[in-house]
């Protein structure tokens, strides 16, 4: 069973066979995603015409790789913008959540907990639908008590940061409690005891205690951010983000750009994960 | 604590952010949606209050039964990455080299990190009439003509399995690296039979880490949008599809209100009678 216990080879064959299906598996439809974007084929599929960076690099008029698909880039543009708002936003909030729940002490403190958790069981799909709705709402209210039209209640860049930030907060908060947690409150009283109150405390000890978590997270709520669908679904206006355009463009029928994004969404990922996973280790 | 570490600047600085966030983007968007759903237009197009939403829900067998079968095949999804989480999760804590191990915990979670729809996306060029597989199956004279292998039931269920095992298998592994190797040993010594090791020791000890996995699965799985859509086809008859379709092509908001409140409803209640089952808590759960 265990390693410490003798196996029969039989039994360890088979196991073992079972893991590498597993593994291929898991990593066969990104494999051949980026295999098929170099393919000189006017679509995603075999057989193999010969290696070509067209998906890539051609300018038209045939061809349209993605470094000229200006529909695309722009899709990219808007997500890395949806990303870095919501990043700050949530990093900047769950912070706060966590020092919030880990350190004071205040009435419903618990069902103001719950309250935070419920994002984690509540499906995107409803998080998009009922922050649309609370948003139209809010924008035909002001607009009939005010006469203002405010752009930022229909769906818009604007809301779909706010619905993707409503969840990833809990995230961030989550990870950030867990390293307070770890935190020596004698550092604290320590500083304290010097003379320092308690926002000099937070801003010079344990905000730096809390750095790594602080950017650990903040990577973890750029890329939930960057991928996110469900949500953003129901809330994106004019401005697509780069999962909304690819499935409209999946849906209607692909062509091999469809790979070469993915392939660069794929290494990207990779190297976030990898510098990611580098920088938790370096901490503990 | 010798020294008071209350501060009522502090406490605000913190509280403000915290109960804006939760009140204008969670609280009050359900609230909306609650009332929304029984809202609805009388004969001379005014605005009243109406269980009509909730009535069609009800009446109507496509929706009843769309609602059903997307809780049905969640639970089975749920279930089969569970049998599928289990011995991957017990070879990388148990049975690989230590050396390897960090190596296959990250080779698990790569794939994770990539958007679902490129994952998504991958097993349809695989998958699809003109695709790889099929272009193999060809080639090698097993078949002799192309087969359809998207659009069903069953590639829907593995594409569902596919996208969400990672929350399984984390909480899972999780919860075996502090399973005792001489527990095992001494079963092992004892004359136990492997089956009987896993039903006695493995799981009752990895049920924190199912459990956790479960909810997280099923919840993603229940609120797929993505994957049903694409991988399903216009066969897949996904809950989340006819919500999309009240709110974006009939423009139906009210009952798409309902509906989407159906589907919280039935979420909060698996998750609830999960966390009863096992008897634990959503703040043990989440961390």
């Amino acid at each position: 069973m265990i390693r410490t216990l003798p196996n029969s080879k039989r039994y360890s064959f088979t196991y073992g066979t079972f893991i590498i299906c597993y593994f291929v598996f898991l990593f066969a439809p990104l494999f051949v995603t980026c295999v098929l974007a170099f393919n000189n084929s006017d679509f995603p599929s075999l057989p193999w015409y010969g290696f070509s960076l067209d998906w890539f690099v051609a300018s038209g008029p045939e061809r349209v790789g993605i470094f000229h698909d200006s529909q695309n880039l722009r899709a990219i543009f808007t997500s890395f913008q949806t990303a870095f708002w919501v990043a700050i936003f949530s990093t900047i909030v769950g912070t706060c959540a966590a020092f919030l729940f880990e350190q004071e002490t205040f009435p419903f403190k618990n069902l103001l907990y719950f309250l935070m958790l419920a994002p984690l069981v509540i499906p995107g799909v409803i998080l998009g639908i009922s922050l649309l709705l609370a948003a139209n709402t809010a924008g035909t209210f002001v607009e009939n008590r005010f006469g203002i039209d405010v752009a930022l209640f229909r769906p818009s860049f604007w809301l779909v940061v706010m619905g993707q930030f409503s969840f990833i907060t809990t995230f961030v908060a989550l990870v950030v409690s867990a390293r307070l947690r770890k935190f020596d409150h004698a550092l604290e009283e320590a500083a304290m005891n010097l003379g320092a109150t308690r926002l000099e405390v937070i801003w010079y000890i344990t905000l730096k205690f809390l750095r790594p978590a602080i950017i650990g997270a903040g990577a973890v709520a750029f890329l939930m951010s960057f991928e996110n669908f469900n949500t953003t679904l129901f809330l994106v206006g004019s401005q697509p983000t780069l999962p909304i355009n690819l499935y409209l463009q999946v849906r209607d029928g692909s062509t091999p750009v469809i790979n070469a994004i993915s392939l660069l969404l794929i290494v990207g990922t990779f190297c976030l994960a990898l510098v990611n996973l580098y920088f938790s280790k370096e901490k503990d | 604590m010798a020294i008071s570490r209350t501060s009522k600047t502090a406490l605000w600085l913190f509280l403000t952010p915290v109960l804006c966030w939760l009140l204008l983007l969670i609280v009050l968007p359900h609230i909306d949606l609650l009332l929304m759903s029984f809202g609805g237009e009388n004969e001379y197009g005014e605005r009243v209050w109406t269980l009509q939403n909730y009535r069609n829900f009800f009446t109507e067998p496509i929706y009843w039964n769309t609602f059903l079968r997307t809780a049905i095949f969640s639970i089975i999804t749920t279930f089969i990455t569970f049998l599928l989480a289990m011995p991957v999760a017990f070879y990388i804590v148990k049975v690989v080299r230590p050396r390897f191990q960090g190596a296959m915990v990250l080779m698990l979670l790569l794939p994770f990190w990539v958007s679902e729809l490129v994952r998504v996306y991958g097993w349809m060029i695989l998958l699809r009439e003109s695709g790889v597989i099929n272009h193999f199956l060809l080639k090698f004279g097993l078949i002799d003509k192309p087969v359809e292998m998207l659009y069903n039931d069953a590639t829907m269920i593995m594409g569902l399995v596919y996208t969400s095992m990672l929350f399984m298998a984390v909480p899972i592994i999780s919860a075996m690296e502090s399973l005792d190797d001489s527990l095992i040993e001494a079963a092992h010594d004892l004359g136990s039979g492997k089956l009987v090791i896993w039903y006695k020791i493995i799981l009752p000890h990895c049920k924190p880490g199912i459990t956790s996995g479960s909810i997280v699965v099923f919840m993603l799985v229940l609120g797929n949008y993505l994957t049903p859509n694409l991988m399903g086809g216009k066969n897949s008859l996904w809950f989340t599809e006819q919500i999309y379709n009240q709110f974006i092509a009939s423009f139906n908001w009210n009952q798409g209100a309902a509906f989407g409140f159906m589907l919280l409803l039935l979420s909060s209640l698996i998750i609830w009678i999960g966390l009863k089952l096992s008897r634990q808590k959503l703040g043990e759960v989440a961390s």
